[in-house]
């Protein structure tokens, strides 16, 4: 299999408008006669959803929640990019898509990465259109803040819950084409496989979790929207129930998997605190704004913050990074944590943190404006540790975020499968081995909005349609495999329960596949994985019955997909012998500690393609070329 | 920390329903309400028993997808949170909690904790929205809106639709839910155009999904773990009348 990456000839800058105009279009009145499946209706889902049933197309719609307003993009809470250049302070399109190609440390599409910051001015426009309440100065303009990884203010916010407003805003417009009836949303239904009908995507099969009957969906077309895998990790920043099956399921049937071992590790959550936990919170990002991190310079010094006296600490960021401080990207924070606290010199009673001070701010700005710009923040960080962080400096540790990684699509956003398009963090697409800040929910949207509603059309208006019902053999087949694999976990009857094999999973994954990788780990990873999913497979119990609300029957069907994809994850961590981005080989990195690329060898987006579960994933390279952002080492000194 | 969970079970939306007792020992103090729970389910299938279903997720108090009445209150005791983020640290060591659901006509149980608030999104369905279609649209900064109004905006939009307000309610009514909505759009100048027919709309809507009326009571401030204000009411109320006689 070649990968056709699609990507339209002529000057970056010009490259989608050239390619929108050269696109078929399906004439107005035709495009009622066909039906699109998206799944899943978080920011991508559902403003694609939307904008493609404003369009005319049919529309069905699917979510494992009870409601579109409940997808995990509602958790996001800093910002959202888009050059505007409002604050006047240099920014310009080319600035982000320079900004997003470095932050990703040269592993991205500079085509795709282009369009994304070309694109994303119009969300902005479009989410104030639709009565998002963005923060605004006292003139009555947008305001802006700074993110991680770039030196200009160019993120748009909603309090601390812009994921809650812009979700909304999509919500709003989804609810607008469900009231036309041009939307077709079903409920609670978790997508377990994908119909491949002569090659082309041609439907899903989803269990309805509320009667748990297994249900067919034909269309001409299907969209996954379902978000990233970072819960293979069990303990991450991601919602319980957000999960890779729809993904894992597609790759199984033939897409392939683009760089599944890029993952991040966000720099500010909230510390484990014990075994009960279920999940990690998020402090945003955008108090790197106002705060600064420090550890005490000497190891194992276990007075309290405020008894550590000036002298005595290192806000290593400020120290390591003058330029960029406090504001680095991701990747760069998340591994200086964990490098102080293995040197000792973390702090609380596990000694895996770090302190997160805002104590200067406070007398900067004043208690009111911080209770402004970040209270909300502050009152969970307080709900959730029991500790004041307007009196104590915040405490936080990396956890697991996002997955840069996800399935391959070409410029398009079609996977290798025909029919078949990804969007939003489930594909591999715009942020290379790591994403900047406030540039999920851009991206999300700009593929949902303004990007898939177009390069849909030229698939639809080229390809040919054969009939297609849910009675055809194809769907009856795969209809078989769900219930066959339902009637399984529920015959085992083991002793152990799914999350006792999922906590087993994340504890090799974190050790061996988080922050630090290296090849002796990485290749137990990958010993270790197949004899827990072995073992699972013969001892897991899932309790309750197929037709009803089943909750264990519905994890352990996630589990039993985490168990296969992670072993690709390792598998593609070992394969890339460099470090870059949030991928971080200790055996690649300069002297000073920072992530050394190998750009002769390893240049290009690691396509993995199926082989049957047990065998090794077939590699397939998609080079990656840099005409317009030069690989460098990347440096925030 | 032990506890006693004296847990509403209820196998269907046909079945009638019981309370049933369970203990649950050693909890960390810092562990939430729904992770001791987590606990208590994955004991019960070690049993073979079938565990407690109950809706949750983001389990950051945002997604609005949990939501027990725990102890008689909608959210639990404490103000301005959602269950996911009530900690075990404020109840009484060796007390019984009692857990339910959310009951209102409007919303049926599917099974045990979990009820259908579907009729929350089909109030939403019935003009909850700006008619802002993808493209087309003015420069974000074309219309400027005083920060203050922008910020009251925000306040309403804060709106998770947990459904606390019509939980909390002795009406069952959705009126906080339905206000926050109405007041958040009628106050942005993009709101405007269809305040009418919105606001006409979602409550028709709302009548007739079996939400009761509004009576003062407050409760649904009360309890809203994002606080919104019953001053939207006030709005949604305004609004209807102004609906009425323009």
């Amino acid at each position: 299999m070649t990968l056709e990456s699609k990507i339209p000839s002529g000057p970056i800058e010009k490259k989608w408008d050239t390619h929108q105009f050269n696109m078929k279009l399906v004439n107005p009145a035709n495009k009622r006669k066909y039906t699109i499946i998206v799944v899943g209706t978080g920011l991508a889902g559902a403003s694609a959803a939307a904008s493609l049933a404003e369009l005319g197309y049919n529309v069905l719609a699917f979510s494992y929640h009870e409601s579109a307003r409940r997808a995990h993009s509602i958790a996001a809470q800093g910002g959202i990019n888009a050059p505007k250049n409002y604050p006047n302070d240099g920014d310009s399109i080319w600035r982000l898509f320079y900004d997003t190609v470095k932050g990703g440390d040269y592993r991205a599409r500079e085509a795709n990465v282009y369009r994304l910051a070309q694109v994303s001015n119009s969300i902005i426009d479009q989410c104030v259109a639709q009565g998002v309440p963005f923060a605004r100065d006292y003139a009555g303009y947008l305001d802006n803040r700074s993110f991680g990884g770039a030196q200009v203010s160019r993120t748009f916010y909603a309090r601390g819950q812009t994921g809650q407003q812009l979700l909304l805003g999509a919500y709003s417009a989804l609810c607008r084409q469900m009231d036309t009836g041009k939307v077709k949303f079903f409920d609670r239904r978790e997508m377990l496989d994908l119909v491949v009908v002569d090659g082309q995507a041609r439907g899903i099969v989803c269990r309805n979790l509320k009667t748990g009957a297994i249900e067919s969906y034909a269309g001409n077309a299907v969209v996954l929207a379902t978000g990233g895998y970072g819960n293979v990790f069990y303990l991450s920043t991601n919602a319980k129930a957000s999960n890779g099956t729809a993904v894992w399921r597609a790759y199984k049937r033939g897409a392939l998997f683009g760089n599944p071992c890029f993952t991040q590790i966000h720099p500010t959550c909230i510390p484990v605190s014990g075994d009960y936990q279920s999940k990690l919170t998020l402090m945003s990002e955008s108090l790197r704004n106002d705060g600064r991190i420090w550890v005490p310079k000497n190891k194992g010094d276990k007075r309290p913050p405020n008894e550590i006296p000036e002298s005595e600490r290192d806000y290593y960021l400020e120290r390591l990074y003058p330029s960029f401080g406090n504001l680095v990207p991701r990747d760069v924070a998340s591994r200086r944590a964990k490098e102080m606290c293995d040197q000792g010199r973390g702090v609380g009673s596990s000694g895996q943190a770090v302190y997160l001070d805002f104590a200067d701010a406070l007398k900067r700005l004043g208690r009111a404006e911080i209770v402004e710009k970040y209270g909300n923040l502050f009152d969970m960080y307080h709900e959730i540790t029991a500790e004041d962080p307007y009196v104590v400096p915040m405490r936080i540790y990396p956890a697991v975020h996002y997955t840069m990684g996800g399935l391959w699509v070409d410029y398009n956003l079609m996977s290798t499968i025909p029919g078949l398009y990804i969007i939003g963090e489930a594909n591999f697409s715009d942020h290379g081995a790591n994403r900047l800040g406030a540039s999920a929910l851009m991206q999300g949207l700009a593929d949902g909005y303004f990007i898939l509603p177009y390069t849909i059309g030229d698939y639809l208006a080229s390809a040919k349609f054969p009939a297609v019902g849910t009675d055809a053999p194809a769907f009856k087949e795969v209809e078989r495999g769900i219930e066959e694999m339902t009637k399984k976990l529920l015959s085992i009857k083991g002793k152990k329960v799914v999350d006792d094999f999922h906590k087993e999973l994340a504890k090799i994954m974190w050790d061996y596949v988080g922050m630090g990788r290296n090849k002796a780990g990485l290749q137990k990873a990958l010993e270790t994985i197949p004899k827990i999913r072995e073992e699972f497979w013969r001892n897991v119990s899932v309790t309750g019955a197929g037709n009803e609300l089943n909750n264990e029957l519905e994890k352990a069907g996630r589990v039993a997909d985490y168990l296969e994809l992670a072993e690709l994850m390792a598998l593609d961590a070992l394969h890339r012998e460099e470090s870059c981005g949030g991928h971080f080989r200790e055996e690649c990195q300069t002297e000073e500690g920072e992530a050394l690329r190998n750009d002769n060898q390893f240049c290009y987006v690691a396509a993995w393609e199926f082989a049957g579960v047990g065998k090794a994933s077939v590699l397939r390279k998609e080079p990656l070329a840099f005409e317009y952002v030069k690989p460098s080492q990347r440096s925030y000194k | 920390m032990d506890f006693t969970l004296k847990i509403w079970r209820q196998q269907n939306a046909s079945d009638s329903g019981k309370f049933v007792g369970y203990p649950v020992k050693n909890i960390s103090p810092d562990a939430s309400i729904l992770e001791t729970m987590d606990i208590l389910n994955n004991e019960l299938v070690r049993k073979g028993e079938d565990p407690v279903a109950f809706d949750h997720d983001c389990r950051e108090g945002i997604c609005g997808s949990c939501g027990l009445v725990i102890n008689g209150r909608a959210h639990g005791p404490g103000r301005g949170a959602a269950t996911c983020e009530v900690r075990m640290r404020i109840f009484k060591d060796g007390s019984t909690i009692t857990i339910e659901p959310w009951r209102a006509k409007a919303f049926p149980i599917i099974k045990d904790l979990v009820v259908d608030r579907t009729a929350l999104d089909r109030i939403m369905q019935a003009g909850g929205y700006i008619s802002a279609k993808t493209g087309g649209v003015p420069d974000g900064n074309a219309i400027p809106i005083p920060r203050h109004i922008a910020e009251e905006a925000m306040d309403a939009a804060a709106c998770i639709g947990c459904g606390a307000c019509v939980a909390a309610c002795p009406n069952s009514s959705a009126m906080l839910f339905v206000s926050a909505k109405v007041s958040q759009l009628a106050l942005l100048p993009q709101g405007k155009p269809e305040r009418r027919e919105r606001v006409m709309r979602m409550t028709a809507q709302m009548d007739k999904e079996g939400f009761g009326n509004c009576s003062n009571t407050y409760a649904c401030e009360a309890e809203c773990p994002k606080k919104i204000s019953v001053l939207h009411i006030a709005r949604l109320n305004r609004e209807y009348l102004r609906a009425t006689v323009a």
